[in-house]
């Protein structure tokens, strides 16, 4: 389980969040939605470690994140993928897949031949360089380079940016699929509220930097008022 | 031009300083301006261990090891502190760095030029009554340099830690949430890049002309030109782009005069740029350096 306590995170003179705290439970997705600009990014951010709070405590299960190296806490089975997925384009598929094990002290072989066979797209691309891949290719490889350290905790930033619907859809199958099958703590980043709380169990709601609701995915999809004012457009 | 083995002899040198930036560029893609006088004066550290009567092996290895623990120090106290600042920043810290460190040879080892005695002849040979300018020595240098040259792209290429290296250097945010001790890639690129760097110093200590505390710096200019027109990224274009320049420079001091050799790394300089700016042996498109 993560566990943030009053969380506050201050840019310069900008609060970008402030007293947050949620719980994102061992095995389930989290959901954590807002439009622009509510500090969804800058929260996932604040636990992998890039970013430090001003107050405010981050804890996987029972060891304190706060104030540890980013490079630590990956170490620790957490998995960040970053907005914009961070495939590095300079390296190949593989290259950027081997970066993800290394860390982690796996299998690296077994390790490949599992993302392979999970994202056979990437085993015809293996040796590509990571700059020709199409949009819904790079998210199969960030997801895939997060995958092979065999975490813990996937923390993910609006995987469906940039993507097609069909692929968004495929996507979110996945990322449920894989939650289930690898007893994964999700923490899913989406300004796409309606596709992260179709698969969400429970979701967290944030608004210029406050949480203003979490519940169930359920009771918050319904909810008419929270879908007017922080949600957006029509939530079904 | 008879002394064609006079131009690969510098070339080499100018190849080693190209290597050493291409080591640099890829681990952490900043540039050392004062990789010359670090090297040079590790190298006269190690120069002095021979006044102490230590043998010409123990000089090169304890001028390598003191350019690397320079070179990790630079890192962690001068660099380390300019991360996510302006880019020109560690040019301009390099380039004092320079100053302070001639000044301080200078200061310590007075200017005159010093040798190590070389551990090969220096001899030429001769081919048919007539002089080769190929001695023992140069061979050894050339060897050295493509070994050298070998091992670098073999660890980029190759290796796990090469790939971290280059991660670290590409994309370090990223490296870091995947576990990677970027701090420590840093530091360590920048001593095995220092080590190369002392290399170059400890050949041109050991041939005809010595060193002196400023030497390093047209060398410099020299292997900088070289990585550039080879490209940052390739060690085989770092020590091809070394071996042009030496050549060249042979040829300019052959055919006209010794003053104006350097111009021979300028000449190779521009018409690279005007052929293929992003250097001869990149397969990424152009960048700004």
């Amino acid at each position: 389980m993560i566990r943030v306590t009053d969380l506050s995170v201050n840019y310069g003179a900008v609060r970008a969040l402030r007293e947050v705290s949620f719980e994102a439970p061992t095995g389930e997705i989290t959901a954590v939605l807002g439009a622009n600009g509510a500090g969804k990014t800058t929260l996932l951010r604040t636990i992998s470690g890039l970013v430090a709070p001003k107050t405010g405590e981050v804890a996987l299960d029972e060891t304190r994140l706060t104030g540890v190296a980013t490079e630590n806490i990956a170490r620790l089975g957490l998995a960040h993928v970053p907005e914009g997925r961070g495939v590095i384009a300079e390296l190949t598929v593989e290259e950027n897949l081997r970066l993800g094990a290394m860390a982690a002290k796996v299998d690296l072989a077994a390790g490949l031949a599992n993302q392979y066979e999970r994202f056979p797209a990437l085993r015809d691309r293996r040796r590509k360089l990571c700059a020709t891949l199409s949009g819904g290719e790079r998210q199969m490889l960030a997801m895939a380079r997060a995958l092979i350290a065999q975490p813990r905790v996937l923390l993910l930033d609006e995987p469906s940016l940039g993507l097609a619907p069909q692929i968004t859809a495929q996507l979110m199958h996945t990322i449920r699929d894989l939650c289930a099958s690898e007893h994964l703590t999700v923490i899913l980043v989406e300004q796409n509220a309606k596709s992260a709380l179709r698969i969400a169990h429970r979701a967290v709601v944030l608004h210029l930097g406050r949480a203003v609701a979490s519940g169930s995915a359920q009771d918050i999809a319904q909810d008419d008022d929270l879908r007017r004012y922080y949600l957006g457009v029509a939530v079904e | 031009m008879h002394n064609i083995f006079g131009g690969i002899a510098q070339g080499v040198v100018y190849a080693l300083v190209a290597l050493s930036l291409v080591i640099i560029w890829q681990s952490t893609h900043v540039l050392n301006f004062a990789q010359g006088a670090m090297a040079m004066f590790a190298t006269y550290i190690g120069m002095t261990e021979i006044d102490r009567g230590l043998g010409y092996w123990w000089c090169v290895i304890i001028s390598v090891a003191v350019g690397m623990a320079l070179g990790g120090l630079t890192e962690r106290v001068l660099i380390r502190p300019l991360y996510g600042k302006p880019e020109i920043n560690p040019i301009v810290v390099m380039v004092g760095f320079l100053g302070v460190l001639e000044a301080l040879a200078a200061a310590i080892w007075t200017s005159t030029t010093r040798n190590i005695p070389e551990p090969f002849s220096q001899i030429f040979y001769h081919s048919q009554g007539n002089l080769v300018y190929l001695s023992p020595f140069i061979i050894f240098q050339v060897i050295l340099a493509l070994g050298i040259m070998l091992v670098v792209a073999a660890l980029f290429r190759f290796t796990p830690l090469g790939l971290q290296l280059r991660a670290s250097a590409l994309a370090p945010e990223v490296s870091r949430l995947l576990g990677i001790r970027v701090s420590r890639m840093l530091t360590f690129g920048w001593m095995l890049s220092a080590g190369v760097g002392c290399i170059a110093a400890v050949i041109q200590a050991s041939g005809s002309f010595g060193l002196f505390p400023t030497d390093m710096d047209g060398i410099f200019v020299a292997g900088f030109i070289a990585a550039a027109v080879g490209g940052l990224e390739s060690p085989f274009g770092a020590v091809c782009g070394g071996l042009l320049i030496g050549l060249a420079e042979q040829f300019i001091l052959s055919y006209w005069s010794p003053n104006v050799a350097p111009l021979g790394g300028i000449i190779i300089l521009v018409i690279a740029l005007m052929i293929r700016p992003q250097g001869l042996f990149t397969k990424t498109a152009g960048r700004r350096v």
